[in-house]
C-alpha cells in the first residue's frame, strides 16, 4: 500500500486521510447517504411515537439501521479476530446464532413450549447460551488451530449440522414466550426510545476496547496472523491464540442470538440470522481488514458493519424483496474484494500517475 | 523412523507405510465403503441387497457426483468451489422457466445450463487465478448471487409440463439380468436414469485427464506446489483458472441432470449441495491442501455419504435434523483422519 510515498506538496493531507484504513467505510457510509438524499429524503425522517405496550419509541430507517446493524457489529467483532489470526473467516455463525438462541428458549421454557411464566431467571438462560456458544466456538477453534484445518472448511461442518442441532434442542417445536420483559432485550426498554441492541452493542465495544487496552490479545493476535512460525519464535502460542478468537466470536455470537431471539420471543430454525455470515465477512471486507489475517482494526469493522446494514435498508427502500438481497451484496462484496487486490491497486495507481503527468504536460 | 526400524518391521504395516498419499485414503475411502455397505444389510435387512437400491442412489445422486467431480478437481488444484449449489438451483430454474414460460426445445435448455455453468466457472476462475483473490471469499459471493438470481428469475416453485422434457425424465435405461421378483411375483427390471449414464461418462472422462494427460499432472503439481509447479514450467495461473471454468461447466450438466431428475424448478433446489460435494471429495480422498485426490475416490465417497443417508432415513430417524447432523459428523472424522494421517506421515519421514 505505499502508494503515493514519492508524491510531494499538493495532496499530503488527502493522501493522509486517504490511507487511513477507516476512510474506506467513511467512504462507503458517505455516499450511500448522499444516494438516498438524492433518491428520497424522507429516508432520514425519524418519528416519535408510542408502540403497542404504551411505551415511547422512535421509528425510521436510520433508527432501524441503528437497532439491526447494532447485531451486525457485534458480530464483527468477534469476526475481526478470527480474521486477524487464523487468516480465514468463520462461515458458520448464522448455524451457531439459531444453536444459542434455541438454548436461550429450551432453558426459559423448560419443558413447557408454552409457558405463562418463564421457568429460570433471564441471566440464567443467557450465561448458559454463553456457555454452549463458546464451546462451539472451541470446537471450530480446536479443528483449525490444533488440526490445522482452513478455518472456513472447519466452520462449514458446524454450518451444515448448526440450524439441524438447534432444532434438535427443542425437539423441533417452536416455544413462544409471552412475557414482555424477555422482550426488552430485543426490543425497547420501557422508558427509553432508542433500542437496546445499540447499548448492548456499545458495552460490547467497551469491553473489547478495554481489553485491547490492557492486554496484549491484539498485539498477539497480529504477530500470529502476519507470521506464524515467527511469532513462535518469539514465544507466543500461536495454536492457543487462535483458539482463543474462535472462543471470543462464539462469545460474540451468543449476544446476538439472544438479541435475536428476544426480538421475535420465537425462533425459526431455518430462516433466524440467515445468510448473516456474509454481512459480518463483509463488515470486515469493508473496514479494509486484510482478509489474508494480519493487523485488524476493530472500530473499521464496526463502522463497516453499520455500512452493511444502512445498505440493507436502502435495498429494501428501492423494494428489492429480501430473498433477492444476496445478489445485490454479492455483487458488492465482488466489487470491494477486486478494488483490494494488490494487482487491481497497482494498476489504478499507475493509471492515476500517468493522468498527473498528463494534466502536468498540458499545463506546461 | 530409521530404515532398519522400518524394513524389521515387514508385511502390511511397511506396505502401509510406502503407500502414496493418494492410494492410502482411497484405501481407506473403499475399505469404509463396503464396511459401511454390508453394514447396512447386516443391520437393515434385505432392502439393501436389492441391485435397484443400489442403483436408486445412484439416479438420486448423479447430479452430486458430477458436481463432486469438479469439486474434486478444484481442491486437487488447492482451491475450493461452493458456489456449486447455487449454480445448479440457478441452472434448473432457468431450464424450467425456459421449458415451461417459453415452450422452448430441449437442446437450448442444455446449451442455457451449460452456458450459466460456463460463466459461472469462467468470472470466479479469473477472479481466483489473475486478480490472486481467496477462492472461499470468491465462490461464496459466487454462492449468494447465485442464489439470489435464482429468486429474482422466478420465486415459486413449479413442475414442468413440458412434453418432450417429460419424455426424456420418464426414460428408463434397463440394466440386464440384474433385476429383482416384487411382491406380487413379477419380475421387474432393475433399471437407472440417463444422469447416471452422464455422470459415470464424467467420471471416466475426469479421472482419464487427470491420470493421463499433462494438463492433468499439472493440477497435482499445482496444488502440491505453487512455487515448484512454476520452476517446473507449469503456467499456474491459467491452471488455476481452467480447474475453476472446469467446476463451472461440471456445476452446470450437473444442474441439468438434476433438473432431469427432480423435474421443477424452485429456489429451495440442491441446498447444501455444496456441503455435499465437499463431504464427498474430502470422504473420497481428496486434500484440502491440495496436490492429493483420486476421482475413483469421488465416486466413492458420493456413494458412502449417500449409502449412509439411505440407512439414517431407513432406520426411523426420519426426523430432517439427522441427516445433516450425520453428514457434519462423518466429514469431520475424516478430516481428523487425514489430518493425523498427514501429520503423522510427515514425522515419519
Amino acid at each position: 500500500m505505499q502508494t503515493n510515498t514519492q508524491k510531494p506538496g499538493i495532496g499530503k493531507v488527502g493522501t493522509k486521510i486517504f490511507r487511513q484504513q477507516i476512510f474506506i467505510p467513511i467512504a462507503a457510509l458517505l455516499l450511500l447517504a448522499i444516494f438516498n438524499l438524492i433518491r428520497d429524503p424522507s429516508f432520514y425522517k425519524i418519528t416519535f411515537g408510542y408502540n403497542n405496550l404504551g411505551d415511547p419509541v422512535l421509528s425510521g430507517s436510520l433508527i432501524n439501521i441503528l437497532d439491526y446493524g447494532s447485531e451486525l457489529a457485534i458480530l464483527a467483532i468477534g469476526m475481526t479476530l478470527v480474521t486477524a489470526a487464523s487468516g480465514g473467516q468463520d462461515i458458520s455463525v448464522g448455524a451457531a446464532m439459531a444453536i444459542s438462541g434455541s438454548v436461550v428458549l429450551r432453558v426459559l421454557c423448560g419443558t413447557n413450549t408454552r409457558p405463562e411464566t418463564l421457568q429460570a431467571p433471564i441471566i440464567v438462560a443467557f450465561l448458559v447460551s454463553c456457555v454452549v456458544a463458546m464451546l462451539f466456538g472451541a470446537f471450530n477453534g480446536v479443528l483449525v488451530a490444533y488440526f490445522k484445518i482452513q478455518p472456513m472448511v472447519a466452520t462449514l461442518i458446524l454450518f451444515t449440522a448448526g440450524r439441524s442441532i438447534a432444532a434438535w434442542i427443542n425437539n423441533n417445536e417452536l416455544p413462544i414466550i409471552s412475557d414482555p420483559s424477555f422482550g426488552y432485550w430485543g426490543g425497547f426498554i420501557p422508558g427509553i426510545p432508542i433500542p437496546t441492541p445499540f447499548f448492548i452493542a456499545v458495552a460490547c465495544m467497551i469491553i473489547i476496547a478495554l481489553v485491547l487496552r490492557f492486554t496484549n490479545l491484539g498485539l498477539y493476535t497480529q504477530a500470529v496472523g502476519i507470521n506464524e512460525s515467527s511469532s513462535k519464535l518469539n514465544g507466543l502460542n500461536p495454536a492457543f491464540i487462535k483458539f482463543l478468537s474462535f472462543v471470543i466470536l462464539g462469545l460474540c455470537v451468543a449476544v446476538t442470538g439472544f438479541i435475536k431471539v428476544s426480538r421475535f420471543s420465537t425462533i425459526n430454525y431455518s430462516v433466524i440470522a440467515k445468510d448473516i455470515e456474509m454481512d459480518a465477512i463483509l463488515a470486515v471486507a469493508l473496514g479494509g481488514n486484510p482478509l489474508g489475517g494480519g493487523k485488524f482494526n476493530i472500530s473499521a469493522s464496526i463502522i463497516g458493519a453499520y455500512v452493511i446494514q444502512f445498505l440493507t435498508t436502502t435495498l429494501y427502500a428501492l423494494k428489492v424483496p429480501s430473498d433477492a438481497l444476496p445478489a445485490y451484496k454479492a455483487v458488492v462484496v465482488i466489487i470491494l474484494v477486486v478494488l483490494s487486490t494488490p494487482i487491481v491497486r497497482e494498476w489504478l495507481n499507475n493509471l492515476w500517475k500517468k493522468m498527473k503527468s498528463k494534466q502536468i504536460k498540458e499545463v506546461a | 523412523m530409521s530404515a532398519n526400524e522400518s524394513s524389521a518391521k515387514s508385511g502390511l504395516g511397511d506396505r502401509f507405510k510406502n503407500m502414496t498419499d493418494t492410494n492410502l485414503l482411497l484405501t481407506i475411502t473403499i475399505v469404509v465403503f463396503f464396511v459401511m455397505y454390508i453394514g447396512a444389510i447386516v443391520f437393515q435387512g434385505k432392502g439393501f441387497l436389492k441391485p435397484q437400491t443400489f442403483f436408486n442412489i445412484l439416479n438420486a445422486n448423479a447430479a452430486l457426483i458430477i458436481t463432486s467431480c469438479g469439486m474434486s478437481l478444484v481442491m486437487i488444484t488447492g482451491g475450493i468451489d461452493i458456489s456449486v449449489g447455487g449454480v445448479v438451483a440457478l441452472v434448473s430454474m432457468c431450464c424450467a422457466v425456459y421449458l415451461d414460460y417459453h415452450g422452448g426445445n430441449i437442446f437450448v435448455a442444455v446449451l442455457i445450463a451449460l452456458a450459466i455453468g460456463l460463466a459461472f466457472g469462467i468470472v470466479q476462475g479469473f477472479l481466483v487465478a489473475y486478480l490472486d483473490i481467496q477462492p472461499f471469499i470468491v465462490t461464496l459471493a459466487g454462492m449468494f448471487f447465485a442464489r439470489g438470481m435464482t429468486t429474482i428469475v422466478n420465486t415459486a416453485p413449479f413442475n414442468v409440463q413440458n412434453e418432450a422434457f417429460v419424455a426424456l425424465k420418464e426414460t428408463r435405461v434397463i440394466v440386464p439380468g440384474l433385476g429383482s421378483v416384487n411382491k406380487n411375483g413379477v419380475y421387474v427390471n432393475a433399471y437407472i436414469e440417463i444422469g447416471v449414464i452422464v455422470a459415470l461418462l464424467t467420471v471416466i472422462i475426469m479421472f482419464c485427464i487427470l491420470r493421463w494427460t499433462k494438463q492433468g499432472r499439472s493440477f497435482y503439481a499445482v496444488g502440491g506446489n505453487n512455487q515448484s509447479a512454476l520452476m517446473l514450467g507449469i503456467n499456474v495461473k491459467r491452471t488455476k483458472f481452467l480447474s475453476h471454468l472446469i467446476c463451472g461447466l461440471l456445476a452446470g450438466v450437473g444442474g441439468f441432470v438434476y433438473f432431469l431428475h427432480v423435474g421443477s424448478g424452485s429456489p429451495s433446489h440442491a441446498s447444501g449441495m455444496e456441503m455435499n460435494a465437499i463431504a464427498s471429495s474430502i470422504i473420497g480422498g481428496t486434500l484440502l491442501t491440495g496436490g492429493v485426490g483420486n476421482i475413483a475416490g469421488t465416486l466413492f465417497g458420493v456413494l458412502s455419504l449417500s449409502t449412509i443417508q439411505n440407512i439414517v432415513s431407513s432406520a426411523g430417524l426420519d426426523k430432517a435434523w439427522w441427516t445433516g447432523i450425520t453428514i457434519a459428523a462423518m466429514l469431520c472424522l475424516f478430516l481428523v483422519i487425514q489430518s493425523i494421517v498427514m501429520s503423522r506421515k510427515k514425522k515419519s519421514r
